[in-house]
């Protein structure tokens, strides 16, 4: 039986809501403001947060120091790269791990999962040498196939998570009415999952997006993306406060966008399956 | 052969046959200091006058650390031209990392640059970077704060004359606290400058046989200094200030005294980012009462050269470019005198524009007063002020001030602290095998 939800409670459930978000949203819109100060106004003291002279000249400086476009599409490339990648190589698999099981599928999974527990400092001599031997250090190609690998378990996991709330009975119809293997991938699984794809797809973009160990370590002048942009506005001897948030408005911007328009998709994709 | 390398090879070759001409380019690792960023903006005259190109890769200095290292240990080849610290430079220099600088042309005059400063970037006498930039610490005042305290700052004070200023001056109603150091943790941070302290107070890191030194006397007493010193007129929550945070709170007016990089003085005497620009006055590091080392450390932002790299005669040329005469210079001619990189060479203190700065006299004593190679009152087998040019140091250092911070923020002894500091350090370096 559904619970009846008063007014009363609708609204301080709506309150809530309302702070949890804000606070966790705090740091972002600060970032954005700063980025509008000058550099005094960024360290005084009270902190200014609405009132003060707006300001568009971080930008103006950091648009002439770094060629920001050169950064942004490594990003897509990177991000979008490894992520589409790996849905490929990971809708079989996990196709494979939902409806034909074996009794190591299990310990399969867990030892894919594993692998995230390595710190990668642990592995960056051993790819650094084998990236310099294929001659892919400072390229677009290495960072796409090493964001692709790491985050592998992650999309082999999810998949396989909405996988399993697919009835098994419904690709067995399919293959008695004679569909192949592609087939029944392509045509029947494939565009019932297509919610659980669609936020897989979504968060792998933005971890790649976001990941920093990788792409600053193997990255120099050519394949660097955003985050060596960010990193590159960080000083320990002086204080750039607001051309470092100027330049992290930049970076986060286009992934905030891709957020904001996706964000039913990537709900629905997240809560598939929760509620039946 | 990879197939990258081998269209790159081919490309190279069909640009080359398609006549001379091909622009060389040469790949450039710094951080994100002003003068590096400086120097960017001024690269496009050294392409204009030799045809190189010039690509940056900026990082935040420990990352770029990090990132050269792995860089040059497996020769990745990916820079052709590092900025490095003295700390590195000598080491690096050992192991054969780096292109000596022995053969500069005449024009560049290296006998101009500091002695102290080449002296620290050299292995066995020969040159392995040259510095863009370098700084000792100093003491920066507010002489309006001074002269309400009915205080007179000497040239050279002590350490006990700095207490009683720094509580003279402290006015916690009006957030004036009356000095502002470093406590986060970190051994180019909090660690560089209680180093310092310890020097001044007669202490050292190792003796002669590299036995650690933290359960002696003199450890405990600059430690306990330093504790007593920030308890009575530091900032709340100093033990997580380094320099950004000390540079802000100082410009903001609420530090009596800062001691810190000399490079922070045209910050603070700038009018566009300091509320106290023209009430700033520097001395030299203070020493304890009788003890004749002062606290001043010695640092420069310097470049090297990979070995290794396929364009070191053009690295070369850059080097010899940006850390000239003439850049310094072109500098002072667009931007004026106060903003070129300063504690390079010996000839821009005798520049009388510059001597007109009010820092550049104090920053060349403090820089003079610092002595790498004879750093601490009883004698050690190390090089280095502020830090002992040894490959363990950077990790046994950032153990060591994360127990000092740990003090500073109340969560245990001055007894303590210095016990784990010595139970690590001597493990560490029988383990390194010394």
């Amino acid at each position: 039986m559904a619970r009846s939800v008063t007014p009363q409670r609708k609204a301080i459930n709506t309150i809530a809501a309302w702070a949890v978000g804000l606070v966790i949203f705090f740091p972002i819109l600060w970032t954005i403001l700063t980025s509008f100060k000058t550099e005094a106004q960024a360290i005084n003291d009270p902190p200014l947060f609405l009132f003060f002279d707006w300001t568009l000249e971080n930008y103006a400086v950091v648009q002439e120091r770094s060629n920001y476009m050169r950064f942004l599409w490594n990003s897509i490339i990177i991000a979008g790269g490894s992520t589409v990648l790996g849905i490929i190589i990971a809708v079989p698999a996990a196709w494979s791990m939902a409806f034909v099981p074996s009794k190591r599928t299990k310990d399969i999974l867990l030892w894919m999962l594993s692998t995230k527990m390595l710190p990668a400092v642990g592995v960056l001599y051993p790819i650094y040498l084998i990236f310099i031997r294929m001659g892919l250090l400072d390229s677009r190609a290495g960072l796409v196939i090493v964001l692709m690998l790491i985050n592998l378990p992650i999309i082999v996991w999810m998949l396989y998570t909405y996988f399993k709330e697919i009835p098994g009975e419904i690709l067995e119809a399919a293959r008695m009415d004679g569909a192949s293997l592609k087939e029944e991938i392509l045509y029947v699984l494939t565009p019932m999952a297509i919610p659980g794809i669609a936020s897989t797809l979504l968060l792998n973009i933005i971890l790649a997006w976001n990941e920093a160990f990788w792409t600053l370590n193997l990255t120099a002048a050519q394949a660097a993306p955003l985050t060596a942009f960010i990193a590159s506005y960080s000083s320990p001897e002086g204080l750039f406060y607001a051309k470092l948030s100027a330049a992290s408005t930049m970076a986060i911007a286009p992934i905030l966008i891709l957020g904001w328009f996706s964000q039913k998709q990537l709900v629905r994709g997240l809560t598939f399956g929760a509620v039946k | 052969m990879s197939l990258r390398s081998a269209l790159c090879a081919a490309t190279a070759l069909s640009l080359g046959t398609a006549g001379a001409g091909v622009a060389e380019t040469i790949t450039i690792a710094t951080v994100n200091n002003g003068d590096m960023i400086r120097m960017q903006g001024y690269s496009d005259h050294f392409t204009e006058a030799t045809g190189i190109e010039v690509e940056w890769v900026t990082l935040e200095e420990n990352v770029l650390r990090q990132r050269v290292t792995t860089d040059i240990t497996t020769k990745g080849g990916q820079f052709d031209i590092m900025t490095i610290g003295m700390y590195e430079t000598p080491i690096w220099g050992n192991n054969g990392w780096l292109v000596p600088l022995d053969d500069l042309s005449e024009a560049y005059d290296i006998n101009d640059i500091l002695p102290a400063m080449r002296n620290g970037l050299s292995h066995d006498g020969t040159l392995y970077a040259a510095p863009f930039y370098g700084e000792s610490s100093m003491i920066m005042y507010r002489t309006d704060l001074m002269e309400q305290a009915g205080l007179d700052m000497p040239e050279a004070p002590t350490w006990e004359f700095i207490r009683d200023a720094a509580v003279a001056m402290t006015d916690r109603e009006k957030e004036i606290n009356g000095i502002c150091l470093r406590g986060k943790a970190g051994w180019g941070e909090g660690g560089a400058f209680i180093t310092t302290t310890a020097n001044s107070f007669g202490a050292r890191w190792f003796d002669e046989n590299w036995t650690a030194q933290f359960d002696q006397p003199e450890w405990k007493e600059a430690l306990s200094f330093f504790v007593d010193l920030m308890e009575d007129a530091g900032p709340p929550g100093y033990s997580t200030n380094g320099f950004n945070e000390n540079l802000s709170l100082f410009q903001q007016g609420k530090c009596g005294m800062w001691i810190d990089a000399t490079v922070a003085a045209s910050f603070v005497t700038n009018p566009e980012e300091s509320t106290v620009a023209d009430k700033v006055g520097f001395a030299l590091a203070p020493n304890h009462d009788g003890v004749e080392k002062r606290a001043n450390w010695l640092w420069a932002w310097a470049l090297g050269i990979p070995a290794g790299t396929n364009n070191e005669a053009a690295a070369k040329q850059f080097i010899e470019w940006a850390t000239s005469k003439e850049y310094i210079e072109l500098v002072a001619a667009n931007e004026g005198w106060a903003n070129v990189p300063p504690g390079a060479r010996t000839s821009l203190y005798e520049t009388p524009e510059y001597q007109d700065v009010p820092f550049a006299d104090m920053t060349l004593k403090s820089i003079e007063a610092a002595d790498p190679t004879n750093p601490t009152v009883d004698p050690v087998p190390y090089v280095g002020i502020q830090f002992v040019a040894i490959p363990e140091f950077a990790g046994i250092a950032t153990q060591v001030s994360q127990e000092f911070s740990a003090v500073y923020a109340g969560q245990q002894t001055v007894d303590e602290a210095l016990e784990k500091a010595q139970a690590f350090t001597s493990e560490e370096m029988e383990a390194a095998g010394y």
